[in-house]
């Protein structure tokens, strides 16, 4: 009954300061909390939602911590094998133009077994969103090394950190793919904070209104947390991602259209 | 009026997907198949029919691109010879998972490793037996004619969205580089996105108001679900294997042994009848059409009147253990191939049934 | 009928292409074809060689092992083919370059000079088609007026004008066939 009793009294219509979209199912999710995957979700569907586009949006999810998205999203999604997501959007956007389609993928998905996918579907400038993830880390299998892992970064098989000479160095795949002529609006976000997450909407929001001129392909980076991966509390890991990963992967524009 | 053209088979089944109505393409260039991108490239079926055609960077990205394209509802396709075909297990496998229609086309060559670029049969295996990893199948279709490779481009689509499973074209070199004549059919118009949305309930076309999403997907972390799911999916297969073997017999009314041969084999095999019968043999053939679903009640039948078969394949002995399955040891079974890319000749066929049989 | 014909010569000879030609008159004539290359690498400069079959019936393999008749350009497929010709089968071949006649008394030989033709009638990529008059003149499987509508099908049709020229040269093949059979 207490329960009963604070609703009543607090949660009023003129109380409600925040409310998740309905494009975000009634499914809890999965995620470990602090992960930012939770809010780079909502932020996608927020978009949706302003957009009106429930009906004409096709997300791609992965194989990694967002390999189930599609039970968060409520919209048509695909689950793609590792790493081929852009190959699925590819088609998807080319049999439905008038659909709005996005990937969302990790960093081993995406700048390691799928980095083919990923560098020609930009290359083609494929009129599409993709999402990518990034936290240094592979999270679902349980904290191995990724291809943006940070140099010194110790993970399950960088035990000792990650030695450049024999493990390679970080790949700034954004980067990389912001040279590519087909790409037309490449970006690095973070959603740490507030105003972090509010940047990253509008840049998302941004990506998603690009399929409408066909100009391109839009890339938007997020530099996230993986505080089980990283081992450490939430407020630790995002604190740490500000003193290690910023500073190795800039926040801000990479490539943006000629207006 | 039927029009008539001469072509060679990969360019059959290009011309035959763009009539069709199909909706997407996505391939690599490999011989020797790759007139079969040519083909459709120098068509501009963009401009012909809307249909969308794509040179992937890989085999891998084309077969993920089909599984793309098939969770969306539209009618997709993609070819390739041996090694890609080996590459596009990965994607196979989940559009089985995802129980999505598309139709995979193998012009195979010998192998293994990157082998040769001439003819071989030694796919089957990797065909009929599912390819990639899990329990599923595909449906497989195998032409022995540059008319059956038009022609299996609209019967592979029928019964691809009939049980939502992939089908595979399983062909070779031989029938894929030869010219013969070809009766090509009516132009198709392509389905309208409407009719998409009508015929394939589930797919990823935009959830409207008055659905539930679609989620095309083949994870399912309960093991439960997981087991009742594969359990549908035998279910699927077992009703193909009833209702879908195709095959069809040469000169099997009298005969004592018989060939069995698909695609180019049997091509070769129709010539060692008519040169066994001329030597007094009562030879016949039978010609399975449906490697999966394979005609095992007919060579059941088969084996209390004949009293051997000869499997003829261009391989080491690979439809010789369905063979044998089927004829549950009634009679001997024996194989008679070439391998590396060599097809054999009428007469070393005949040789063999000599040699093994009499 | 069944025509098995074997035609081989070095690659950019025109070998492939006068066996289009012969499936496409068969077509047209409402015969069954089937027409088979060797293909892949050894075609780029190497030897090239197709099996035609052409016949009224349902074609069995188009993989044979021996042969009506045998049209042979280079020395490579003479070596190579004259034995697999059936016994009172036809060879046609063209003697330039070749340094080792036939030698076979169970088969009828024909020695059509067609690169020496063509090059009179200053048309060297009409060679194939001499060879061509040569075989039906010999072996009248088709009827020159289907041998006409063939080539035109075969033809894209920003060649078409070079049909007289094909079709001339057609004719000399099937004139210097029929001087030696006259002699």
């Amino acid at each position: 009954m207490a329960e009963n009793v604070i609703n009543k009294d607090i949660v009023k219509e003129e109380n409600l300061v925040y409310k998740k979209t309905d494009l975000l199912t009634e499914k809890p999710l999965s995620y470990c909390p602090g992960c930012g995957h939770g809010t780079v979700h909502r932020l996608v569907m927020e978009v949706v939602e302003e957009l009106e586009a429930q009906d004409k949006t096709v997300g791609v999810a992965p194989v990694g911590c967002s390999v189930l998205a599609y039970e968060f999203m409520d919209i048509d999604m695909q689950q793609a094998a590792h790493g081929r997501a852009p190959a699925l959007a590819t088609a998807i956007k080319r049999l439905f133009p008038e659909n709005y389609v996005f990937t969302y993928q990790g960093d081993g998905d995406l700048a390691a077994i799928g980095t083919a996918e990923t560098i020609h579907a930009c290359n083609r400038g494929e009129n599409i969103t993709i999402i990518f993830v990034n936290n240094g880390i592979y999270g679902m299998t349980g904290g191995q090394m990724a291809p943006t892992t940070l140099p010194g970064m110790k993970s399950s098989t960088s035990p000792y950190g990650r030695e450049v000479h024999s493990m390679g160095a970080p790949m700034k795949i954004t980067e990389l793919v912001a040279e590519l002529p087909g790409t037309y609006y490449v970006t690095r976000q973070a959603v740490h904070t507030p105003a972090a997450a509010r940047k990253a909407k509008k840049a998302l929001k941004k990506a998603f209104e690009n399929q409408k001129l066909q100009k391109g392909l839009s890339f938007v980076e997020i530099v996230s947390n993986c505080n089980s991966g990283w081992k450490m509390t939430p407020v630790q890991a995002n604190q740490w991602m500000v003193d290690n990963m910023f500073p190795f992967y800039p926040l801000g524009d990479i490539k943006v259209p000629e207006e | 009026m039927k029009e008539l053209r001469l072509m060679k088979g990969n360019e059959a089944i290009a011309e035959a997907a763009i009539r069709a109505g199909v909706d997407g393409y996505f391939g690599y260039p490999i011989t020797p198949q790759s007139e079969v991108l040519e083909y459709l490239m120098l068509q501009k079926p963009e401009e012909r029919t809307g249909m969308v055609v794509l040179q992937a960077e890989s085999e891998v990205a084309a077969i993920n691109m089909v599984y793309g394209g098939a969770g969306a509802g539209k009618m997709i396709m993609t070819s390739s010879s041996s090694p890609g075909i080996s590459l596009k297990q990965e994607g196979i496998t989940y559009i089985a998972g995802a129980e999505l229609p598309c139709l995979i086309l193998n012009v195979v060559r010998g192998g293994p490793g990157l082998g040769t670029i001439q003819p071989a049969q030694s796919d089957y295996f990797q065909s009929v037996k599912g390819g990639g990893h899990g329990d599923y199948r595909m449906i497989v279709l195998a032409p022995f004619s540059v008319q059956e490779m038009y022609d299996f481009v609209e019967t592979g689509f029928d019964l691809a969205f009939k049980y939502r499973t992939p089908v595979m074209v399983l062909s070779d070199g031989a029938i894929g580089q030869m010219m013969e004549k070809v009766e090509v059919g009516e132009q198709k118009q392509r389905l309208s996105n409407e009719q998409v949305k009508e015929r394939c309930p589930w797919a990823t076309t935009g959830k409207d108001a008055n659905r539930e999403r679609n989620i095309i997907t083949s994870l399912d972390l309960d093991p439960q679900q997981q087991e009742d799911f594969n359990h549908h999916l035998q279910a699927k297969y077992k009703e193909i294997e009833e209702k879908e073997v195709r095959f069809e017999e040469i000169q099997t009314e009298d005969a004592e042994y018989i060939f069995v041969a698909y695609g180019t084999s049997s091509r070769i095999c129709q010539k060692s009848v008519q040169l066994a019968r001329a030597k007094g043999l009562k030879v016949g053939l039978l010609r399975p059409i449906t490697l999966f679903p394979f005609p095992s009640k007919r060579l059941l039948e088969l084996s209390k009147q004949v009293k051997g078969i000869l499997s003829v394949e261009m391989s080491a002995g690979q439809m010789i253990e369905d063979i044998k399955l089927a004829v549950e040891c009634n009679i001997p079974v024996e194989h008679f191939g070439r391998m590396g890319g060599i097809i054999p000749s009428p007469e070393e066929v005949v040789e063999a049934l000599e040699q093994k049989f009499l | 009928m069944t025509e098995e014909i074997i035609i081989a010569g070095f690659g950019g000879q025109g070998v492939l292409s006068m066996g289009k030609i012969m499936c496409y008159s068969g077509i047209v004539q409402g015969q069954e074809v089937t027409w088979m290359p060797s293909y892949g690498p050894e075609m780029r400069g190497g030897t090239a060689n197709v099996t035609v079959i052409i016949s009224d019936e349902r074609i069995s393999s188009p993989i044979i092992s021996e042969y009506d008749t045998a049209i042979i350009l280079n020395q490579q497929s003479m070596d190579k083919f004259e034995s697999m010709v059936k016994p009172g089968g036809t060879l046609i071949y063209d003697g330039n370059g070749i340094t080792r006649h036939p030698e076979r008394k169970d088969i009828s030989i024909y020695r059509v000079d067609a690169a020496a033709e063509a090059a009179k009638m200053e048309t060297t990529k009409t060679f194939n088609m001499i060879v061509l008059g040569g075989f039906l003149k010999i072996k009248p499987i088709v009827k020159m007026e289907n041998v006409i509508a063939g080539l035109k099908k075969s033809l894209p049709e920003r060649y078409h004008h070079l049909i007289p020229v094909n079709e001339k040269a057609v004719n000399r093949g099937t004139e210097i066939v029929q001087e030696m059979q006259k002699a």
